[in-house]
């Protein structure tokens, strides 16, 4: 069902979060800096092409 | 039933993104991104109907001029639509004054698009008079 991408962005989220807080306990900060960039930038993929998917059959439902 | 899957839906959202937001803002507002286009896209083939409506109606009126402009009141739907949907997500991430430069961008762009019906009905008027 279509609730998934909701759902694994989520799971991202709630991972990178984790992630973060265990290499910041690790005493590693710039890497726990960069595993949060690397899921933001994944997870705005995701996103970008979920997008461009509406925008495309908004058009074809107004047969623009 | 659609309304309940919408409903259900939004909610679930709305509490994922909650959860996130204390540890990472960005990604509430992916979510809250992802769930809105996700429930306009269950909403797109209701909207297919309506604009199928509209368009019946518009043949019964059979107007020469009708026709045309049945195409010009789909784009501006369709503007008026995502405009509204890229502000709100604007306004969501905390970013107003991109929301309301977004919402401009639509009120000009409906603005040049029906200006010939603005002419057309101006020209009509006109001829009665």
């Amino acid at each position: 069902m279509d609730i998934q991408v909701v759902f694994r962005i989520a799971a991202v989220g709630i991972l990178v979060a984790v992630l973060n807080q265990v290499l910041q306990r690790a005493g590693r900060e710039e890497q726990a800096m960069m595993t949060t960039l690397a899921g933001l930038v994944l997870v705005l993929f995701w996103v970008i092409q979920y997008i461009s998917e509406l925008f495309t059959t908004v058009q074809s439902v107004f047969k623009l | 039933m659609d309304i309940a899957r919408i409903a259900a839906l939004g909610i679930v959202a709305a509490i994922l993104a909650v959860a996130v937001k204390r540890q990472s803002a960005e990604f509430a507002l992916l979510i809250s991104i992802s769930a809105s286009v996700l429930l306009l896209l269950i909403l797109t083939p209701w909207l297919g109907q309506a604009v199928g409506i509209l368009e019946n109606i518009a043949s019964l009126v059979n107007a020469a001029s009708g026709a045309a402009y049945i195409g010009l009141i789909l784009k501006i739907i369709c503007v008026a639509y995502i405009a509204e949907f890229a502000s709100q997500v604007c306004a969501d991430a905390g970013e107003s004054a991109i929301a309301s430069k977004i919402e401009l961008g639509g009120k000009v762009i409906i603005m040049v698009i029906s200006a010939p019906i603005i002419s057309g009905l101006v020209s009509l008027i006109a001829g009665i008079l």
